[in-house]
Formats: structure tokens, C-alpha cells, sequence
């Protein structure tokens, strides 16, 4: 067992999740509540992510994280060191390719709010945060924990993105998920038995949990 | 300025050009078709939908300019806005939904507040339960409390009674004729139920695609309308279009079509003037042919409740005439295919200077655009 690397998960795992809830609830209520030109546009590329081959991801945010890259030329003059195989990089690709499981749940629970529920709140006098505050999240906050339980379990079982822009450095960017490629290259397979355990656990989990947030949406007041 | 003054006007994607007011304490009704514009009037007094241009002004206060670029945000408005749908929130209790609309009083008043709200509109004892654990009736109640919480400047109702049944309907009217006897504000009224724009009404404006055709007291609306649209909209039958002629004598009379009838016009309207007119359904008496305004030939004859529905085909054009006989006094020869001759009291007969909207769509089709088919007429004409 590598207690290291999944300690490394749980951190990237929070963090990421940290960064996502907020974008997530700010994206997916714009989604869920505006019309703009462009928006098929936006909504496709939040869902590349998810048919994206993880290692086509990979490779073109080790493009962006380069010397000949803005992102990565910006990054090496602000904190001296490159973005690639870093746990910074590793948390910005986490980041990207959670978009779509943090943004698309919490979309379609605000989508389920019926419209003039929210124009009655501002007829009440709420202030459009206070709306968001006292009416989309009491009502949508189901689907804001889903969003959020599945970003936790995907980013602790993403391995190709990882392995693409972290590589495998221990305490750095070794997760779990690599953890046990690691031990099974090495054929210590008791060690990445154990592993594979774990990760499978918190995945029934996960999925249980966000079947049961399901349910409680409450149901769109008008077809 | 006090109370409500509204300029709206915009081609388009919903065309609109209107401008009316409403005094404090006065309850004015928008009625009109689906589509007509008027629940899009309420959205953009509410600040929920902003026109291309105009200007909503609440007791010298200015809500909306759109050529100064000066536009509330609904949060800034002082209204009460009671939705069709309710729209409740409903994670929150009755006494919950209150309280949200009463941000303006501190934080220790407010649940005393919202019970009293609650207490006028008769649901003191239901102030704990959510919205899904009441009824129709129930559930708009809580609305109206809502819509008063915050003192507001207009209190606005849109189609706020159409998705209630009848005898719940009928006790949410009263409610509302006592609140507004307490509450000093404009306010206005949607709704696509002539009856009820008459009861609760204290003046009646009615709109078709975006304009008003007609605004008055709703009584005088309803027997007087100014055009065959206007009459058409507030339920007449048998609208039919002539050429008013008037007497040396002082008689008037209207040609229309090859006939003469005798009519009482009002004095504005001069000789030779295109008009419109119409008579009620139930006015039409049949009589002998000699003595006729009209002959024509029965092509229907309907029974609901207690009066008969006869529609004529009017010689020599086939023009549609709708006739309303108490069952009692309609004889069985009135069958389809009957020849008959009817007669138009001058009394009944409503005369209608055309104007150039009006004129556009005039025509001698019977009136079947009315939009209540139940003849409205009947129930609110002298």
C-alpha cells in the first residue's frame, strides 16, 4: 500500500473539488438560466472531456504547459518552475477534465426549477445572489453533491491524463491509480490488490450516493 | 404623478403600443386574447421583460425609460407580482414563502409580519405546511399574501384565478375585492375571463395583438364597443357592416346589403358614414315576412340548457345570423332548412363608426370571432 500516493489523490481529489464547486454553480446556473449565442458551442466543449481519449487530453495540455506555450511561459516566470510534471499541472488538468461531470449535473438541477420560481424571488426583492442562495442551491443542492462526489471519485481514478502531464514521481504526482500500474509493473500484486480494493469501494460508493441525490431532485414542477 | 403610468411601444418580436395609467386604489384589467401582449405588459411592469421602448413611471418614480436608458431591476421595483402557476418556492413553508418578501423589515419582525399577512388571507392555520401539502386555492392564497409582503407600489395578478375551479375561484374574488379596500395601490388584472375582468375590474382595457382597442368602465365597454373588433372581443354576435343614413326628420336608418333597418345611432356619427353594427343573439325576433328586416334560411338549431341556439343564413349573401330563443317559445318549425324573416329592434341594435383599424377587419360573418362562446353579451348588456 502507498500511502503517499493516496494521500496525493485525496489531496488532489479535495482540491479539485475545492476549485470546481463554485465554477460549476456559477457555469452551470449560466447554462441552465441563459440563452447566448454559442451556447451548443460551450456545452459541447464542457463535454469533450468524456469522449476525449485521455491521453489526447494529456498530450495537448503538455503542449500548453511548454517552454513555446503562453500558459507554460507565464507559469515558469511566476513561480520558477515548469507547469509539467508538477502537482500544480496535475490539479490544472484534474481541473479540465472534471468540467463536464461538476458543470452538467448542477445544469440539470437548476434546469429542473421552474422559471418563475426565480422571477418570483426577484418580485420578493432578491438580489440575483441572494436568489441563487435562498432558492436554486436549497432546491438544487442534490445535484450539486452529485456534481461533486463524482469529480472526488473521477479524479482519484483518472490514470492516462495523469501519467501524461504528471509522469509518475512519487509525492509529486504518483496517485494512486498510478500507484498501482507502479506495483504492477513491478509485480507486487498484493500491494496493488490492495489498491484496486479501495478504488473500487469508493466507486460503488459514489455511484450508490449520486443514485440516491437522484432521487431526491425534486421532480420539474411544468413539463 | 401618483400611481401608474405606462408608455410601451415596440415592433417587434412582440409588438406592442399601448399607453394607459392606473390610479391608486384603482384595479385595472387587461383583457385580451392569448397573444394579445398582455401578460408581456405585467412582465415589463414587473421588470421581468424589457421593451425596446417606452416608459413605466410609479408615483413619480421612474421604473423604466428606455430613452434615458434607465431600467429597475425587478429586486428594486416595489411590486407584488401573483403568477398564474403561483410559482411558491417550494422548499419553503407558507409562512417561509411570506417571509422571503419581506427582506425590507429587520430580521425580528418578519415572522410576526408573515403570520399576519397569512391571517388575511385565511391561512393562519396552515402556515407551517409547504406548498405541495396545499391546494390550488391554498397555494394562490399564499401567493397573494406574498405579493402584499412587501408593501408594494402595484400589486400586479396574472391570470391569477385560471387554474382554480369555480367555487374557489369565487371565494379568492372576495378576498381580493377586501384587500384591495384596504390596499391603496394600482393595480392590474390579466385575464381572459370577461366575467371576471367585469367583476373585479374597475376599468377595462382591452388589447388585441398589442394594442388597446377599447378602455372604460367595463359595463360600458361591454355594450358599448367602439369598433366590430372591440365587439367582437368582448363576446357580440352578429356583426355586420353598412352605410348610415340619416332623415331629415332626425330618424336614422342603416343600408346593409339591399335592406334598410331603422336605428337609433349615436348623434356623432354622420350621413353617408361606413359603420358596423350588431345585435344581440337574443334581440333578433322572428315575424312574418311582410313585416321582416331580413329573410333568410335556418341551416342550425342547437339546444344548451335552457336556450335555443338558431344560426340563419341571411338572404341575399348568405351572411351567418345568430339567434337565442328561450326553448320554451321556439317552435318546432324553426328546423333546419326553414324559411324564416326576423326583425331587428332599433333599440338592440348597437351602431359602430368604422375607423381605419376597425374597418380592416369588419365583416358580415355573424361575429364568430367572439371570444366567449357562451354570449357574454347577454349577461351584460341593458
Amino acid at each position: 500500500m502507498d500511502w503517499s500516493a493516496l494521500l496525493l489523490s485525496l489531496k488532489l481529489g479535495a482540491l479539485t473539488v475545492a476549485f470546481l464547486l463554485p465554477l460549476g454553480i456559477g457555469i452551470g446556473r449560466l447554462l441552465a438560466t441563459r440563452d447566448f449565442p454559442g451556447k451548443d458551442l460551450v456545452e459541447a466543449l464542457i463535454a469533450l472531456p468524456l469522449i476525449l481519449p485521455p491521453t489526447v487530453l494529456g498530450y495537448y495540455l503538455l503542449v500548453a504547459f511548454g517552454r513555446a506555450a503562453p500558459l507554460g511561459v507565464l507559469w515558469q516566470s511566476l513561480f520558477g518552475h515548469p507547469l509539467a510534471f508538477s502537482f500544480e499541472g496535475l490539479l490544472f488538468a484534474s481541473l479540465l477534465f472534471n468540467l463536464p461531470f461538476a458543470i452538467q449535473p448542477i445544469q440539470r438541477g437548476f434546469e429542473a426549477i421552474a422559471p418563475d420560481v426565480r422571477e418570483a424571488a426577484a418580485c420578493c426583492g432578491l438580489r440575483p445572489l441572494a436568489v441563487l442562495a435562498r432558492v436554486d442551491l436549497p432546491l438544487a443542492w442534490p445535484s450539486v453533491l452529485t456534481a461533486m462526489v463524482l469529480s472526488f471519485a473521477h479524479t482519484l481514478g483518472e490514470f492516462g491524463v495523469v501519467l501524461m502531464v504528471g509522469g509518475n514521481i512519487p509525492g509529486e504526482t504518483r496517485t494512486i491509480a498510478i500507484a498501482i500500474y507502479d506495483r504492477v509493473q513491478a509485480f507486487d500484486n498484493a500491494a496493488a490488490g490492495i489498491m484496486s480494493a479501495l478504488l473500487l469501494a469508493i466507486a460503488l460508493l459514489t455511484i450508490a450516493l449520486s443514485f440516491a441525490l437522484g432521487r431526491r431532485l425534486l421532480p420539474p414542477r411544468r413539463p | 404623478m401618483s400611481g401608474l403610468h405606462v408608455r410601451l411601444r415596440q415592433a417587434g418580436p412582440i409588438p406592442l403600443a399601448v399607453a394607459f395609467s392606473a390610479a391608486p386604489g384603482e384595479l385595472v384589467a387587461l383583457f385580451g386574447p392569448s397573444g394579445s401582449g398582455k401578460s408581456t405588459i405585467l412582465r415589463a411592469i414587473a421588470g421581468l421583460y424589457r421593451p425596446r421602448s417606452g416608459r413605466i413611471a410609479v408615483d413619480g418614480t421612474v421604473w423604466f425609460d428606455a430613452g434615458r436608458g434607465r431600467f429597475l431591476p425587478p429586486w428594486q421595483r416595489r411590486v407584488g407580482l401573483v403568477f398564474q402557476s403561483y410559482a411558491l418556492f417550494p422548499h419553503l413553508s407558507a409562512r417561509g414563502n411570506v417571509m422571503a418578501a419581506l427582506g425590507h423589515l429587520p430580521r425580528a419582525a418578519r415572522r410576526a409580519r408573515a403570520q399576519e399577512l397569512l391571517e388575511q388571507v385565511h391561512l393562519a392555520a396552515l402556515a407551517e405546511r409547504r406548498p405541495a401539502m396545499l391546494s390550488g386555492g391554498e397555494q394562490q392564497r399564499v401567493a397573494l399574501a406574498r405579493a402584499l409582503a412587501r408593501e408594494p407600489h402595484v400589486l400586479l395578478l396574472d391570470e391569477p384565478f385560471s387554474a382554480v375551479d369555480r367555487m374557489t375561484r369565487e371565494s379568492l374574488y372576495r378576498e381580493l375585492a377586501q384587500i384591495r379596500r384596504r390596499l391603496a395601490v394600482p393595480a392590474i388584472l390579466v385575464t381572459h375571463d370577461l366575467e371576471e375582468a367585469c367583476l373585479l375590474a374597475d376599468r377595462l382595457c382591452l388589447l388585441d395583438r398589442g394594442r388597446i382597442l377599447q378602455e372604460g368602465p367595463p359595463a360600458e365597454v361591454v355594450a358599448r364597443p367602439v369598433s366590430a373588433a372591440a365587439a367582437r372581443a368582448v363576446g357580440h354576435r352578429n356583426i355586420f357592416s353598412g352605410r348610415l343614413v340619416r332623415d331629415p326628420g332626425g330618424g336614422a336608418g342603416i343600408a346593409w346589403c339591399t335592406r334598410r333597418l331603422v336605428v337609433d345611432a349615436p348623434p356623432a356619427i354622420p350621413d353617408g358614414a361606413a359603420v358596423d353594427w350588431s345585435i344581440p343573439p337574443h334581440a333578433v325576433e322572428f315575424t312574418s315576412a311582410e313585416a321582416g328586416d331580413a329573410t333568410g334560411t335556418v341551416i342550425e338549431r342547437l339546444r344548451l340548457g335552457e336556450t335555443e341556439i338558431i344560426r340563419l343564413a341571411l338572404d341575399p349573401d348568405h351572411a351567418t345570423l345568430t339567434v337565442h330563443l328561450p326553448s320554451s317559445e321556439a317552435q318546432e318549425a324553426l328546423a333546419p332548412g326553414a324559411r324564416v324573416a326576423c326583425r331587428f329592434p332599433a333599440a338592440a341594435i348597437h351602431v359602430m363608426l368604422q375607423g381605419d383599424a376597425a374597418g380592416a377587419d369588419a365583416g358580415g360573418d355573424g361575429g364568430n370571432g367572439g371570444a366567449d362562446e357562451t354570449g357574454a353579451w347577454q349577461a351584460r348588456s341593458p
